[in-house]
This record gives structure tokens, C-alpha cells and sequence, in this order.
């Protein structure tokens, strides 16, 4: 029997998938759970299992070509099947039977014992009886013209009604959806034209006069990036944090810490902690906007579970994996998290779910000596929040004493819809106090 | 595209066109010779060149042997010394002969005398079936030649095109075989503008428009071609008409003009499938517009078969129609 793989959904929101690299070739064999496609989406490579053992039929697309999540990608023949399911199959997807050699061996019990070869070889479109094909036929019946224009119009052809000779969607079925407005496709096409330049060179060591061809993650962070500064109409805001005190704690743990559990210490988890107990006393803070759609109004989803992202920095790529229930672990708790998901993001190691589901976002911007600086928002959330860089500095006290403090900034971009400047800087400020109040008497 | 120089015409068949404008050519330019098979006395077997011997005289009306590749190679020396011939191949089906003279000599000529020496020539002959002309008065020869370069093809279907492409053929300094459907020749009459003019070689003409299948034909099929597409037109499908003219060059800006307002691509030719002109035709829009197609490309053309049989039902299963264009034609608007 012959199963039809489609590119998995890795991730809540993820809409589309590339094939990084096939790691089995058509002829093949695969065993079930065994890795045969390396999928990259979003910022990470994910290896996909084969839902069953059998041979590899058909790779359908190729590597570095990106399609929608529910396409097919390849058909894997299954072994191990009955006797009876193995000699029927072939009869029902061969297009066109060939009749056998009167010389041979008989058939069916060729048949019983290998899987049968694909007939990819001759062009002729194999399997039209695997499963679920609508989908995979509107697709495969999708002239070159039709490819073409669904492309430049942004039109997801499975979505439209066919008027062609059995269903087909023709090109002008296309145009007319184009000229409607009707089904648009659920991601912005994959296809971007070659750039004139013929000089290139790479983001990673970009060269004076050449073009920088986009990676997968460059071209998400763009559009990403678009996408949130389209929506949520952001707003700024910044306190300045006195962190004399949890700086002299961080460095009286530090070593300690170190080699107790082969993480640095770094301010980042105090910073988290405080910011997750912030969050909980502004859950609005620890929201997401959902527009209207269709019949629902638009409406603010209070998040059940306080998920932070830490955005880090490569030399490539931006990337925010996502400590999970973030308010359920201690400073301790955090900091191992956060080492853990840095080490992760620099071997490129991070997985799907490492970056899925974060609520709100710190960005440690500070390191390099920022001081301020205004954040777009994670799409979907209703903050992200800076630590700028700690400088020492003197400060007149609440008692009029003046003194040499060590100072950080921390800033704030919200999305207006969500919150106001009211909730934004009540927030702020709590957090400011929380943090202001830690020191070498807490508990780590 | 004629360059016309009288407003008035004279409805002529093709045969008739053949022959005013060979007429005219060897009254305006004594450098003319006629020369082949029962050209003279006989007056050529369709009565083309009737009478011309008597006007012209033996010198420039040439009967010669049945020997087709001496009555090309003597136009090859003649058109490099400076005339003017037209050969006679009486039908395309004697061709063969001639073979090397006109691959290997006339076409090369401009080529391997570094431009010192061209071959003006005009071989003409006719060609196809539908006539009950069996095995050796049917063939179809277009695809034995149109994949040397140096020669140019031309295949006119009706009588103003027969003129003024023949004139061009004439003018053109380099060889040209010119191929004239036997069975269009008093099948098909038209309007012919009196008076001189040439259609540039290279040129196709849309003989019918319309904007949902581009169709590619020359000869006899362009007039089958536009029946069925005018019976379509009746049931609301829009069918489109190249008459491709010459097969070599080949006008591909028209081709993809069309096929990039229609999408769908269907070549019709009497010529077997196989390497024929189509082929040509199909990669090169395969090539060049490949995004623009909204359904594979489709030829209709003669089954592979050695040739065209005499009996009636060998012929028809040859041959297509308009009846089969139409249902071609019609699936492919509808696909």
C-alpha cells in the first residue's frame, strides 16, 4: 500500500515547510520512526519520521523548495502488508498495466515478495489512487500557467473550484479568483524572483556590490518582522532600574553556580524572575490581540501560561526559544533553562518546540552596550521587554544622599490594542521594584 | 503584411497564382529560367507553365531528363553564375535524388564561399495528399529539410500569399524550396492583388483569431484548420488560426504572441509526427513560454506510418479533417 507523506506542521503557527534535505533517496528503504526528510521551517531543522516501514517511492518535491504544510511531499510504499493488499495495490494505482512477459515467472508471487518498482521513471503520473489525492490532485494537475499566476496573485489553488475538464483548475480560474479576492493563500507565495545581480555573496560575509540571497530564517524574521509592525501599532516606554543589589548577588553565586551546575550566571534569570512576577500581578502584559474573523469579534486572549522567550543573537539569525511555564521556575530553575536553550541556539540544536509558544519576550540587548533601544514585538504578543547595558553611575537616593549605583535600563514596546500607557508603565514599574528589591539575602 | 502597389484583384485558384506569378517574374527578368520535368513542351503536368516555352523560348523553359538531382545541380551552377532559376521537382515525392545537391551544395554555398558565391534559387514543388495519389504523389517533405540551416521553407495555402511569397522567393538570394499543397491548387480560390508584391519570408499570418487555443498549421490543414474553427466558433469556443507560411524561418513572435493570450497550444500538420515540424514548434514554445501554458501541448499529424496508402480507407486514416480538428480542438478548449 502505498502511503502519502505530507509536510507535518511543526508548530502551532507554522504554515509552510522547506525540505532542507532528503536523507533517504527514491529506491530507498525506511523503517517506521526512522528519520527520512530533514524539514526546516522557522529557524530550525527537524528531522521527519516515517510513519511506516516500506520503500521510498516518490520524493514530490525538492530539496530547498518550500510548500504548505498538508502537501505532499512523498509516497513511501509500505512492506509487510498481506498477501492480498500487495497484489491488489499496483492493479489500482499503475496507470496503465503492463502485461507481463508470457515467459516469466508468475506474477503474483513476485509480487507478495517485493515491493513493486515506481513508475516515476517514465513520467507518467503515478499513484492516482493514493490516498486522500484530492488535494494532492489539484496540485499535480496544476498546468505550468496556472503555477505560474497562483504564484503572482498569491491565490492557494486548492482552495479554488476547478472549471477545467474534471475539476481541473484552469488559469483562468486563477484570474477570476485573483479578480474576486477570494481564496488568498494562507502564506505569501514561496517563490521570489532571482535577483539581477550576478555578484553574490553571503549574509553571514555580505561583499560591497552583490546581492545577499535570503536563508529561510533571514526571509521568516522579514516577514515576521512586517507582519508585526503592520498589526500591532506599537508603543515605547523605559524605566531606569537600580541593580546594585542584584548585581553583588549574581557575583557572590556566580562562581559557585558555575561549577555546581556548569551554567553561567548571568543577570538574565533574575531579570526573568522578575518579569514573570510582573506578568502575573499585569496578566494583560501576558496577552495576544486576536482580530476579528468571519463572524467573531476581535477579542484579547489572557494567556493561561506564562511562556517567556529569550531572544539571542547569531551571527546569521535572531532567534527566541521559549522557557516554558517560565513563572514555575525559580532564579536557579531559570538560569539552567535559559544556559540550556543558549547552548542549544549556538550548536543549532534548537528543535520546534524549543521555539513555539512564548507569551512575552525578553531581549538582553545590553550586552553590547545598548542603553536603550525600541524592540518589535513578537507577533502574537502583547510586549517584549529590554535589559540595556549596566553602567555605574551617581544618583541622588530618596534620602537626597548621592551615590554610586549600578543602572540599568530596561525598555518596553507594547501593542497598543492590547494595553495602554496606563497598564505599560504600571508594569514597568513593578517590575523596577522587584528588582530593585532583590539582593544577597534572597534565595536563588 | 503585402506590399501591394494596386488596389484592384482577380480571384484566382492557386494553380492560377502559381503560374501569373511565374508569368510575370519571367516577363520582368530575362535572368528567369524555368527548368524541370515536362515544364516545356507538356507545359508542367497541372498546366502551370502552359504556352511559356512558345513565349520564352528553350533557352529559359528548360525540359530536362528525369534526373532530379541534375535539374538542381544545374540551377545551383546557374543561380551562382547569376541567373535566376526555378527548378521544377514535378512532385515532391522525386525529391530524393536531389538530396545532396540541395543539402550539401545549394544550401552551403553562401556558407562555404565566405559570401562570395550565393545560390538564388527556387526549387518548387508539389507536395501532400488527399488526392488519391498513393505511395509517390502524397508525400509530405518539409521535415526532411527544415533541419538544415541555409535553406528556407515556404509553404503558402492561399492564392494572394502564393504570389506574393513566390515573388520573395524569387528575390531571395539564397535557395528556397517552395512547397505547394497539390490538392489546395484548384481546391482553394482567392483574391489576388493585381500588380507586384512580396510578403516577407519569415511571416506567419493569423487567418482566423480568437483567444482560448492557439493553432499552428500550413498547407492544406490552415483551411481545415479555420472550418473547425469556425464550427467551434458557433458553439462558443474561441480558436485561433496561424497559417505559419514559412516553416524555415519560423515567425516564433507570432507563436508566442499567441500562445501567451490563449495558453494552449495545438499544432496541425500532414506531415508524420515523429521530428516533424511540430516537434520544432513544441519545444520552442516549451522553452520560451513554458509559465504562459495551461495545458500540455498537442499535435495532431499523420501516424508513423512508411507512407500514404492508395486505398480510400489508408488515405483517410492518414489524412485528418476538420471533423477530428474540431473534436481536438474542442478538448483542448475545454480541458
Amino acid at each position: 500500500m502505498a502511503t502519502t507523506i505530507t509536510m507535518p506542521q511543526l508548530g502551532e503557527t507554522v504554515t509552510e515547510g522547506t525540505v532542507a534535505q532528503w536523507l533517504k533517496s527514491v529506491g530507498d528503504s525506511v523503517d517506521k520512526y526512522e528519520d527520512f526528510v530533514e524539514v526546516s521551517t522557522d529557524k530550525v531543522n527537524a528531522g521527519v519520521p516515517s510513519p511506516v516501514t516500506g520503500t521510498i517511492r516518490e520524493l514530490l518535491v525538492k530539496e530547498g523548495e518550500t510548500v504548505a504544510t498538508g502537501t505532499p511531499i512523498a509516497v513511501i510504499e509500505e512492506v509487510g502488508a498481506s498477501a492480498s493488499t500487495a497484489s491488489a495495490a499496483p492493479a489500482a494505482s499503475a496507470p496503465a498495466p503492463t502485461p507481463a512477459p508470457a515467459a516469466s515467472a508468475p506474477a503474483p508471487a513476485l509480487a507478495t515478495e517485493r515491493p513493486q518498482p515506481g513508475p516515476s521513471s517514465n513520467g507518467s503520473p503515478p499513484a492516482a489512487a493514493v490516498d486522500g489525492a484530492e488535494v494532492e490532485g489539484a496540485l499535480r494537475g496544476a498546468s505550468p500557467a496556472v503555477r505560474r499566476l497562483a504564484r503572482e496573485h498569491h491565490i492557494d489553488i486548492r482552495a479554488i473550484k476547478g472549471s477545467g475538464s474534471n475539476g481541473r483548475v484552469t488559469a483562468d480560474d486563477v484570474l477570476a479568483a485573483a479578480r474576486t479576492g477570494a481564496p488568498a493563500a494562507t502564506a505569501p507565495a514561496p517563490h521570489f524572483e532571482a535577483p539581477d545581480a550576478t555578484r553574490t555573496s553571503t549574509y553571514a560575509q555580505p561583499i560591497p556590490g552583490t546581492t545577499v540571497t535570503l536563508t529561510q530564517a533571514r526571509r521568516i524574521i522579514a516577514e515576521r518582522m512586517v507582519e508585526s509592525r503592520r498589526t500591532a501599532p506599537h508603543a515605547w516606554s523605559m524605566v531606569e532600574i537600580d541593580v546594585t543589589e542584584v548585581w553583588k548577588w549574581r557575583v557572590a553565586e556566580k562562581d559557585r553556580f558555575e561549577r555546581e551546575t556548569g551554567y553561567k550566571l548571568t543577570l538574565l534569570p533574575f531579570f526573568v524572575r522578575a518579569v514573570v512576577e510582573s506578568l502575573a500581578a499585569f496578566p494583560l502584559m501576558n496577552a495576544r490581540f486576536v482580530p476579528a474573523n468571519g463572524s467573531n469579534q476581535a477579542s484579547i486572549y489572557v494567556n493561561g501560561e506564562v511562556n517567556v522567550g529569550v531572544a539571542i543573537g547569531l551571527p546569521t539569525n535572531l532567534v527566541v526559544p521559549v522557557i516554558k511555564n517560565a513563572d514555575k521556575l525559580s532564579i536557579k530553575g531559570l538560569a539552567i533553562a535559559a544556559g540550556e536553550l543558549i547552548e542549544k541556539a549556538r550548536k543549532g540544536k534548537l528543535g520546534v518546540d524549543d521555539l513555539a509558544g512564548g507569551t512575552f519576550t525578553v531581549n538582553n540587548n545590553g550586552a553590547n552596550g545598548s542603553w536603550a533601544s525600541a524592540p518589535i514585538i513578537n507577533g502574537g504578543q502583547a510586549g517584549i521587554v529590554t535589559m540595556e547595558t549596566v553602567v555605574k553611575k551617581l544618583v541622588v537616593r530618596d534620602d537626597d544622599s548621592i551615590a554610586i549605583r549600578s543602572m540599568m535600563n530596561s525598555c518596553l514596546s507594547l501593542d497598543h490594542r492590547v494595553v495602554d500607557g496606563y497598564v505599560a508603565s504600571g508594569f514597568l514599574a513593578d517590575l523596577k521594584r522587584r528588582l530593585e528589591r532583590m539582593g544577597p539575602q534572597g534565595e536563588l | 503584411m503585402a506590399v501591394v502597389s494596386s488596389t484592384n484583384s482577380t480571384l484566382m485558384n492557386n494553380v492560377e497564382a502559381v503560374r501569373a506569378t511565374l508569368y510575370e517574374a519571367m516577363r520582368n527578368d530575362d535572368r528567369t529560367i524555368i527548368l524541370g520535368e515536362d515544364v516545356g513542351a507538356r507545359g508542367n503536368v497541372f498546366l502551370i507553365t502552359k504556352d511559356f516555352i512558345g513565349e520564352f523560348g528553350e533557352a529559359r523553359v528548360i525540359d530536362t531528363p528525369i534526373a532530379e538531382a541534375s535539374i538542381v545541380g544545374i540551377a545551383v551552377g546557374m543561380a551562382m553564375e547569376g541567373l535566376r532559376p526555378i527548378a521544377e521537382i514535378q512532385f515532391a515525392d522525386f525529391i530524393y535524388p536531389s538530396f545532396n545537391q540541395i543539402v550539401g551544395e545549394a544550401a552551403k554555398i553562401r556558407y562555404r564561399s565566405n559570401g562570395e558565391y550565393t545560390c538564388p534559387l527556387v526549387i518548387r514543388t508539389p507536395y501532400g495528399g488527399g488526392v488519391r495519389g498513393a505511395l509517390s504523389h502524397s508525400v509530405s517533405i518539409e521535415a526532411l529539410f527544415y533541419h538544415v540551416p541555409g535553406l528556407k521553407i515556404v509553404v503558402p495555402s492561399f492564392p494572394d500569399d502564393v504570389k506574393g511569397l513566390l515573388n520573395s522567393a524569387i528575390d531571395d538570394p539564397d535557395p528556397v524550396l517552395f512547397l505547394e499543397h497539390k490538392k489546395t491548387y484548384r481546391l482553394i480560390k482567392g483574391e489576388v492583388p493585381d500588380g507586384h508584391y512580396t510578403i516577407p519570408l519569415g511571416k506567419a499570418r493569423i487567418r482566423k483569431e480568437g483567444t482560448q487555443l492557439t493553432v499552428v498549421s500550413y498547407g492544406l490543414y490552415v483551411h481545415w484548420a479555420i472550418e473547425a474553427a469556425q464550427r467551434l466558433e458557433k458553439e462558443g469556443l474561441s480558436v485561433e488560426v496561424i497559417d505559419l507560411r514559412s516553416i524555415r524561418p519560423m515567425d516564433k513572435t507570432a507563436i508566442l504572441e499567441s500562445v501567451r493570450q490563449t495558453r494552449k497550444l495545438l499544432i496541425i500538420h500532414e506531415d508524420n509526427k515523429f521530428g516533424g515540424v511540430g516537434a520544432e514548434i513544441s519545444a520552442m514554445v516549451a522553452e520560451e513560454a513554458l509559465f504562459d501554458l495551461d495545458a500540455p501541448i498537442r499535435r495532431l499529424a499523420a501516424p508513423d506510418v512508411p507512407a500514404m496508402g492508395y486505398a480510400l480507407p489508408l488515405e483517410d486514416e492518414y489524412m485528418s479533417s476538420a471533423g477530428e480538428m474540431a473534436e481536438t480542438m474542442s478538448e483542448m478548449v475545454k480541458f
